[in-house]
């Protein structure tokens, strides 16, 4: 391993600009003769629109234009899409209500917008808009989604009947209601998935303009995937022919999900930056990213795994029912489906297994993809089924565990899922030894001491990324292909340009992809940039989710790699009048075999392009060479978190006492970056399990619209985590690598409710796990204990 | 309009502002110091943290008016010349930042905790100094690891770290 | 935040004119409260007084008797006050525990006790010290003080100008902070005196700060958490929210006051 290559803590190239301010995020961007955007948005839940009157508005000082969704209609600008398509159980497509950028005719949640205004500063255009006069006929709403497809229930869309979107399964019904009906112990659970909102500290922003002598558009937004929204506002949207379109991504705050999504307020920029042909910002505050970014999770399962007399398990089976808000957003419907149930196996041999999806209108914010994506709700379902199973049969938890691993590979789930390599049982056994499981019983004693409860909890999860092959995903639905693409860029000079179609958002892209290169072509990760995030810089590429960037991002650069090593190798050929078979690439030197002839890098990427040593019939002059990955399978992340906890029983207050995270990413380019998203992960997993639920009342108003009622984690709430990994390779790319991204939020929740669980001693736990909820269960355990 | 004059970053400007701008405002809006960022509306993130007259505050809950005759140090201030200040090089050292937007304001807490608190910080006291910042990307993890190490750092280099104030 | 005129007096008689002439006048002291709620267009005054070149409003006295701080007086000079620590501990404690570092180093006690947030700290100083609130016009007792959410004794041209804090025997604050906002989700402040026992409770009620009386009774006689085991706090008129029931709300100020008379110095 070299200082630089695969292997290696390298500290990260970009962070010069993030420590000294310098970074360049899309609301530091200022073009001139901007104006500001402000949206009008509803304050009803449901709601149809019988007029607005922006006349006053209008007439406010620094207003440039007051538009609204009649404007938007009459310029035949598309809406919104949802780029999956689920076919429910009866054969039938799903219910896809129209998503206009601007409302027109109806509301359908706090925060539709219904105008949009611009105006000189963004003061003149927030004054401005509290003088355009919507009259509303307030219609009843529905949040829940256990009661959406009530009857009765209000209607959201028309095309969804009964606010259904579809009715979907998956598995084996018959053999799974049989291996219920053998089984010697069935464990039930009532499980709600609380619904989260993703919180990038960067909130969402756009910047458009039009260039009038070319009749072309740029955009400037915080997009996980700029050519992605490219193709959508172009192709769906019919803003812009594709190359009369560029989108720009710059440094972008975080994205968990909430930025790979197609949203109305870029949408609008674009079409309004046209209209009143002058640059158009918009930057969202954290009040509108409450109510307007798309929110994750959000499912009420009921849930059940049926096993034999030796514990072994035979069979689970899930219904759940998803919310998806009160519009389909871009990726949403393959969320609970394809990205959940999918999943349900676990690091488990369950033979049978049947999940049925509801997913259902209501009239909150639109619901997708947030870190982790179906994967924590399917960790959550099976982990505590395990979990509430071993306790219920009085086996330890770890025992079970083990007894129903899968041990053999490749291993066909009855869902789908081929796993392609893992070994759960040395995850378990690391993670086990970490936390010191041996002497729990004496710190729990200790505890007891000090009137404290104790628990520890397991969560053995699984997940599925780099979420390809594209014909496989193709055939499930996907609008798009999930491959990625590379260009390598060698310069004269020997420096190294490697334009990705993955982006950077804190994963630390510049300095993995680097060494990357450095590993592979010998050269100083100095010499190498890394070029993302620009339509025009870069070729069509799928952009950074779902812990892709490494395992198909960089298997792209690694195949365009190879590309430039042959074609390297036949420079060198002809400098040292040798076959290009007969040369060797080493440690940035290229040799003849056998021999003591070589030459260095630099020479080589000169000789490439002053061709002075070939004939254009020989070989082309240049050294730049393009490659597209599609894997030919999921890679399986997998591992083991333990989580132990210590809780106070006269307030309910939960303190994380350990946390060991043992993972398997297969293959690591950089040790430092991957534990940091493990621990960014975990963060996030427990602040969905302590702290954090999005929450509406009866009348579709958001209840925690602001950090004063949805609490985030703050350093005071977390511990520092042990964090350690296995590793076998993944089979199925050419690095080896799995993905990391994503597990410690898939795997944490499920730790940390099994910990409070256990320390409480019964199961009625609900996310988030408020001082308040787990006083009330620590009531019930401290009433348990008396009557003892 | 009112005219507000402040030093940032040891530079004095004379500004004309409507009454009701934010220091924030001023700084990234008027001034162009965009590394002092804005992530939230409710005083909460620290995302916008910068010292005036040596004292961490929270810059999108101050007037510009307030900050009249007061001298500002922001994130761009921080560097002395070409070097990094050590809170700066901890950051880096131990990855304590992912998509760097809270960073600029974590960077400028952990220098007033060191300032306030000395530079042999325990565990937990640099968790509870750090209430006032969120960050979403790492989990506080080597955020905690960076400021213990940045305000050990300080100590040898204590004149670079406060040069800018 | 809407448009406004700013106006910075150099005393208080002129801060009182300028409030007067206003139509809508807001004093602004650290501003930590007043300025979110006008970025969140809650607020919308007409004109801003900024107290912060009014002399003579900021700083810390302390006598045997009472500590009287300015209203000015930031929390962060109250938390590290040497005269604070010794004499009154439990008020320099409370003053760390509000909001956040930066949050410290702007607010000020007397916007605190004017603004009166049932969630805030120093009104449970306040009514649990038995302070008197000096204005520009009177001597107002904490127990005259607060009346009701976000509602005081205060004319709209009354500006405090200190609160003086009798020096207790003993007191004690303990908080139980709101997971999102990390203002008190309970708060219970306790102090014995000879001329008494006083338990203030923030965070709690429905209409802001308020005294157990049950509890200073019971501890009047026996000054220790045992004294106060077996009292149960009515749930009736407590808040009710996501962050917690009326009943864990009610139950909680059991506790913090146990822990508040059991670290009482």
């Amino acid at each position: 391993m070299s200082a630089t290559g695969i292997g290696a803590a390298v500290r990260r190239k970009e962070d010069q600009r993030f420590i000294t301010g310098t970074a360049n995020y899309t609301s530091d961007i200022s073009r001139p003769g901007e104006v500001r955007a402000w949206f009008v948005r509803s304050p009803h839940a449901h709601a149809t629109i019988k007029k607005i009157d922006t006349k006053a508005a209008e007439k406010m000082p620094g207003v440039v234009a007051v538009l609204t969704g009649a404007d938007l209609a009459n310029d035949k600008i598309g809406g919104l899409i949802c780029g999956w398509a689920i076919t429910s159980k009866d054969g039938s497509p799903m219910k896809m209500g129209a998503h206009p950028a601007i409302a027109a005719d109806k509301v359908r949640c706090v925060g539709d917008q219904v105008a949009v205004v611009l105006a000189e500063t963004l003061n003149q255009a927030r004054d401005a808009a509290e003088k355009v006069k919507v009259d509303y006929a307030v219609l009843p709403s529905v949040v829940d989604p256990a009661k959406a497809t009530a009857k009765g229930a209000p209607q959201i869309h028309d095309v969804a009947p009964n606010n259904q979107i579809y009715d979907w399964h998956i598995g084996d019904k018959n053999a799974t209601d049989a291996a219920f009906a053998s089984a010697k112990h069935v464990t039930k659970l009532e499980i709600v998935n609380n619904r989260l909102v993703p919180n990038a500290i960067e909130p969402r922003a756009a910047i458009a303009e039009y260039d009038q002598g070319n009749d072309a558009l740029t955009l400037w937004n915080t997009s996980q995937n700029p050519h992605v929204a490219r193709l959508v506002i172009s192709a769906f949207i019919g803003m812009a022919p594709e190359h009369k379109l560029r989108v720009i991504a710059p440094d972008v705050g975080g994205g968990f999900g909430s930025k790979i999504f197609i949203y109305p307020e870029e949408v609008v920029a674009l079409w309004a930056a046209r209209r009143v042909k002058r640059p158009v910002k918009w930057v969202s505050d954290r009040s509108e990213a409450f109510l307007t970014d798309a929110h994750g999770r959000d499912h009420v399962t009921h849930a059940e795994l049926a096993l034999d007399a030796d514990g072994k398990i035979t069979g689970l089976r899930v219904r759940t029912i998803a919310n998806l808000g009160a519009y389909m957003s871009t990726f949403s419907s393959s969320v609970p489906t394809y990205l959940y149930a999918t999943l349900l196996s676990g690091q488990y041999a369950i033979p049978n297994i049947y999940a049925e999806v509801e997913a259902v209108y209501t009239n909150t914010a639109p619901v997708d993809a947030y870190r982790g994506a179906g994967r924590p709700e399917a960790t959550f379902v099976v982990e505590r089924l395990v979990e509430v199973a071993a306790r219920e049969l009085g086996i330890d938890p770890a025992e079970l565990r083990r007894k129903n691993f899968v041990k053999s590979f490749p291993h066909q789930t009855p869902v789908i899922m081929a796993y392609d390599a893992g070994d759960y049982d040395a995850s378990l056994t690391k993670a086990m030894e970490m936390v010191d499981y041996r002497n729990f019983g004496k710190r729990k004693a200790e505890s007891e001491r000090k009137g404290k409860l104790r628990g520890i909890g397991f969560s053995t999860y699984i997940e599925a990324c780099g979420i390809a092959p594209s014909q496989a995903v193709g055939s499930l639905g996907a609008g798009v292909g999930l491959w990625e693409s590379a260009e390598v860029r060698v310069n004269p000079t020997g420096s190294v340009e490697i334009l990705t179609g993955s982006h950077s958002h804190g994963q630390g892209h510049e300095t993995t992809f680097a060494q990357l290169v450095s590993e592979r072509l010998g050269v100083p990760i100095e010499t190498v940039s890394v070029v993302h995030g620009d339509t025009d810089k870069v070729q069509f590429g799928m952009g950074t989710y779902g812990s892709r960037s490494g395992a198909v991002g960089m298997s792209a650069i690694s195949k365009a790699l190879d590309k430039i090593e042959d074609k390297a190798k036949k420079v060198a050929g002809y400098m040292m009048e040798a076959s290009a078979d007969d040369i060797e690439f080493k440690d940035g030197k290229f040799t003849v075999k056998g021999t003591d002839k070589s030459v260095g890098w630099g020479d080589v990427t000169l000789n490439a392009y002053v061709a002075h040593k070939f004939t254009g019939g020989q070989l082309e002059p240049g050294l730049k060479e393009g490659a597209f990955y599609d894997p030919t399978n999921f890679t399986f992340p997998a591992g083991c978190h333990i989580a132990e906890v210590e809780i106070d029983p006269e307030t309910g207050k939960t303190t994380i006492a350990n946390w060991v995270a043992v993972d398997d990413f297969g293959v690591i380019i950089n040790p430092m970056i991957v534990e940091g998203q493990v621990h960014g992960g975990i963060a996030q997993g427990v602040g969905q399990a302590l702290l954090e639920g999005a929450s509406y009342n009866a009348d579709g108003q958001l209840i925690t619209g602001s950090f004063m009622d949805y609490a985030m984690p703050r350093a005071g709430d977390l511990p520092s985590f042990k964090v350690d990994t296995t590793m076998t390779k993944c089979p199925s790319n050419p690095l080896g690598i799995k993905g990391c991204g994503e597990a410690g939020a898939i795997a944490s929740p499920a730790a940390l409710i099994n910990a409070i669980t256990n320390a409480v001693g019964h199961e009625n736990v609900p996310m988030p796990a408020t001082p308040g909820t787990v006083w009330k269960a620590a009531q019930r355990a401290v009433m348990k204990k008396a009557a003892e | 309009m009112p005219t507000v004059t402040v030093t940032v970053n040891g530079k004095s400007h004379a500004v004309d502002v409507a009454p009701e701008t934010l220091l924030v405002e001023l700084l990234r809006e008027k001034l162009r110091l965009t590394g002092t960022h804005v992530g939230c509306d409710t005083s909460q993130c620290g995302a916008c943290v910068v010292h005036v007259d040596g004292a961490a505050v929270k810059s999108c809950t101050m007037l510009a008016m307030s900050a009249d005759g007061a001298s500002v140090t922001t994130i761009e201030g921080l560097a002395n010349g070409g070097s990094l200040h050590p809170m700066q090089e901890a950051f880096r050292e131990h990855h304590g930042l992912q998509c760097g937007f809270c960073t600029p304001g974590m960077i400028m807490s952990a220098v007033d905790i060191v300032n306030r608190k000395g530079s042999e910080l325990d565990e937990q006291t640099i968790r509870e100094e750090l209430e006032g910042n969120i960050c979403r990307c790492t989990g506080y993890h080597n955020i905690v690891k960076a400021v213990g190490a940045g305000a050990k750092a300080m100590k040898g280099g204590g004149k670079s770290a406060r040069a800018a104030e | 935040m809407y448009a406004f005129t700013y106006e910075r007096p150099k005393n208080v008689d002129e801060a009182v004119k300028l409030l007067k002439k206003a139509k809508d006048g807001k004093i602004l002291a650290g501003g930590q409260t007043l300025l979110p709620a006008m970025k969140l267009r809650l607020a919308s005054p007409d004109t801003i007084v900024d107290l912060s070149r009014v002399k003579g409003l900021s700083g810390i006295k302390a006598s045997s008797k009472a500590v009287t701080i300015g209203a000015l007086t930031k929390h962060i000079e109250v938390m590290g006050s040497a005269e604070v620590q010794k004499s009154i501990p439990a008020l320099a404690h409370l003053a760390s525990l509000i909001g956040d570092p930066a949050v410290r180093n702007r607010g000020t006690i007397g916007g605190s006790l004017a603004n009166n947030d049932p969630s805030a700290d120093y009104p449970a100083a306040a009514l649990g010290l038995g302070a008197t609130i000096k204005t520009n016009k009177r001597e107002l007792p904490a127990d005259k003080f607060f009346k009701g959410l976000f509602e005081t004794a205060l004319a709209g041209d009354e500006i405090i100008e200190s609160v003086s804090f009798p020096v207790p025997e003993k007191a004690g604050y303990e908080k139980f902070p709101n997971p999102a906002s990390r203002f008190a989700l309970v708060g219970v402040f306790v102090s014995k005196s000879k001329d008494g026992v006083r338990v203030a409770v923030t965070g709690a009620g429905e209409g802001g700060v308020f005294r157990v009386k049950e509890m200073e009774t019971a501890l009047a006689k026996d000054f220790s958490a045992k004294a106060i085991e077996g009292i149960k706090v009515p749930a009736k008129n407590m808040i009710a929210d996501i962050h917690g029931t009326a009943e864990y709300r009610a139950h909680l100020i059991g506790v913090m006051a146990r822990r508040a008379v059991a670290a009482a110095k």
